[in-house]
């Protein structure tokens, strides 16, 4: 029953290796978190166990909460690997790197609002780069890659996930990563409402002062 | 009189505790790196006193600097120094020194952001060509590497860096500087003698870490005393290792680079060395680590980056030499990589 077949390796990503396989007919991915053998046994076994438990809880959540996700089929603590849909797509990295201004804004707009629907249900997703969402066939967004987030309704969780997801734009799309941001935003004040969005906006500034060598802080 | 008729660019480092000259020719050639460790008789650096303590060593250092490369000031072709990011005093002073050497010689003179300089001694010093960086110090933990025009910023701590995490909890369990030794090594030395890892926060945000609930879960244990301080310190240790070992690792899938460059401080850790080594080799990348002496802050590294700006067009006018305390490394066009 739990047999997948032929598997192929996808992308060796730096946390876990993605094969593509076939199980019982249907494309799947299986997301294995292969040990690391830099760290201690005991925190490589923590970790791998804590994450590959974790992340189909919260992409099941999601999808409940109306965010697309790949479907979970199979979870193996044994081998810390998780058998889920394949989403045939574009990575939104490259997507929005191809098209154009309005296409693009509109894009994060609509990325703005998946990011809302997660927080409006107290997920959040920990990692939240446009290398982790897939534009679909059927111009769907799927999110991806739940591994480091959580169940958290705090203030705090939210600006810490919006503002990695700004630090992704600053780092990949540094060209438009200020629009592209301020879109994201638009979309998320849509599903949040102004009250909790603007909450979570001060969180960003503040979270922004904290770290080092911000020029903000002078102001502060 | 034959090293003379080379161009030679001098460079001051003053951003926190150290205060260090160096010599270095437009070639890469490094003549001279003398240097002065502020070193307080209890708790961390008080940035007043560490600059008082610069200015007072300064013309020591300086004069050690220039008689080990064997230079007449008037040789010198370029003043550099580190203008930020770091502690203010600090800074000034050495920025002050700068500045007088540069009018009294009637050279050009040139800011050199001091995280880039970290990176660029590190390249020098090692042959790496476009590496991915994880720098860590005590007051910086960054993981960079270089995309269209800048060194951009893959991740970084959300609160405290690296280094001070490591010296806190040591300055916590009273370890002592011993001779030529820093609070860092002598953690080191104990964590080689843990044998039970015990459990603390493991926190990694996307790209980023933060360290300070490791730190205050870790110097809790300490003080209820039912840890062996050796399996404290080797608990810390693995914990933050292996968090910016993880987000290192992240980055170099992403960017898909070939190289992996440790530099810092704390570059100097055996076992951060291996860790990152291996995830080097996992990536079928090569890792480079910074030679010891050019790990710490040093004005080595800042002459060496002052020529490189100043040779592709970059120089700083006296007033607009001000300290910039928090001048982030992707704010620094780099015009000498394609």
């Amino acid at each position: 029953m739990d047999k997948v077949d032929s598997q192929k390796l996808l992308k060796k990503g730096a946390e876990a290796s993605l094969f593509l396989a076939d199980w019982h007919g249907r494309k799947v991915v299986v997301k294995t978190r292969l040990p690391k053998c830099y760290r201690p046994v005991e925190l490589d076994a923590k970790i791998r166990s804590y994450r590959t438990s974790h992340e189909p809880q919260l992409m099941h959540e999601a999808k409940v909460a109306g965010v697309p996700t790949p479907t979970i089929y199979l979870v193996d603590m044994k081998q810390a690997s998780v058998t889920m849909e394949f989403v045939k797509g574009k990575q939104m990295k490259q997507v929005l790197a191809g098209v154009l201004g309005k296409e693009r804004r509109e894009l994060c707009v609509r990325i703005g609002r998946l990011i809302g629907k997660l927080h409006k249900n107290g997920l959040i997703h920990g990692d939240l780069t446009t290398s982790n969402m897939i534009l679909n066939e059927e111009g769907k967004i799927f999110l991806i890659d739940f591994g480091l987030g959580e169940k958290n309704t705090e203030v705090e969780a939210r600006g810490v996930d919006l503002h990695l997801m700004k630090r992704a734009l600053q780092s990949t799309h540094y060209k438009f990563a200020e629009e592209c941001f301020k879109h994201v935003l638009k979309g998320y004040f849509t599903v949040l409402g102004a009250e909790d969005a603007e909450k979570v906006i001060e969180k960003i500034r503040e979270i922004e002062r904290r770290g080092r060598y911000i020029d903000e802080r002078k102001q502060a | 009189m034959k090293r003379q008729a080379k161009a030679l660019c001098l460079g001051v480092e003053s951003s926190a505790d150290d205060f260090g000259v160096g010599i270095t020719s437009f070639k890469g050639e490094i003549l001279a790196n003398a240097s002065s460790c502020y070193l307080p008789e209890e708790g961390g650096i008080h940035p007043r006193e560490a600059a008082r303590h610069h200015a007072e060593v300064a013309d020591e250092v300086l004069s050690e600097a220039l008689a080990k490369a064997g230079v007449n000031p008037r040789n010198l072709e370029l003043i550099a120094f580190s203008q930020g990011p770091g502690l203010g005093p600090c800074l000034r002073t050495g920025a002050t020194v700068a500045r007088a050497l540069a009018s009294y010689l009637d050279v050009p003179l040139v800011g050199v952001n001091h995280s880039l300089a970290h990176i660029e001694i590190g390249k020098l010093k090692t042959g790496a060509l476009d590496p991915v960086t994880l720098y860590v110090s005590g007051g910086n933990t960054i993981v960079s590497a270089f995309e269209a025009g800048r060194y951009r910023i893959f991740g970084e701590t959300l609160d405290i860096a690296l280094g001070n995490c490591l010296d806190v909890f040591a300055r916590e369990a009273e370890l002592k500087h011993k001779q030529g030794m820093s609070l860092g090594a002598a953690l080191e030395q104990l964590a080689a003698d843990g044998k039970k890892l015990v459990s603390l926060p493991y926190v990694v945000k996307g790209m980023d870490v933060s360290l300070s609930g490791l730190l205050t879960a870790a110097t809790t244990l300490l003080h209820k005393g039912e840890c062996r301080l050796e399996d404290l310190c080797y608990s810390i240790q693995e914990h933050a290792f292996s968090m910016v070992t993880e987000v290192t690792e992240r980055a170099l899938a992403h960017t898909e680079k070939k190289e992996v460059l440790l530099t810092g401080g704390v570059a100097a850790n055996k076992r951060l060395q291996y860790m990152l080594g291996s995830v080097a080799e996992e990536h079928d990348a090569k890792i480079d680590i910074v030679p010891r002496q050019f790990a710490t802050d040093n004005g080595a590294m800042i002459a060496w980056t002052g020529v490189l700006a100043y040779t592709h067009g970059l120089v700083t006018p006296i007033e607009k030499s001000y300290v910039k305390l928090r001048w982030r490394l992707e704010k620094v066009d780099i015009p000498w990589i394609k």
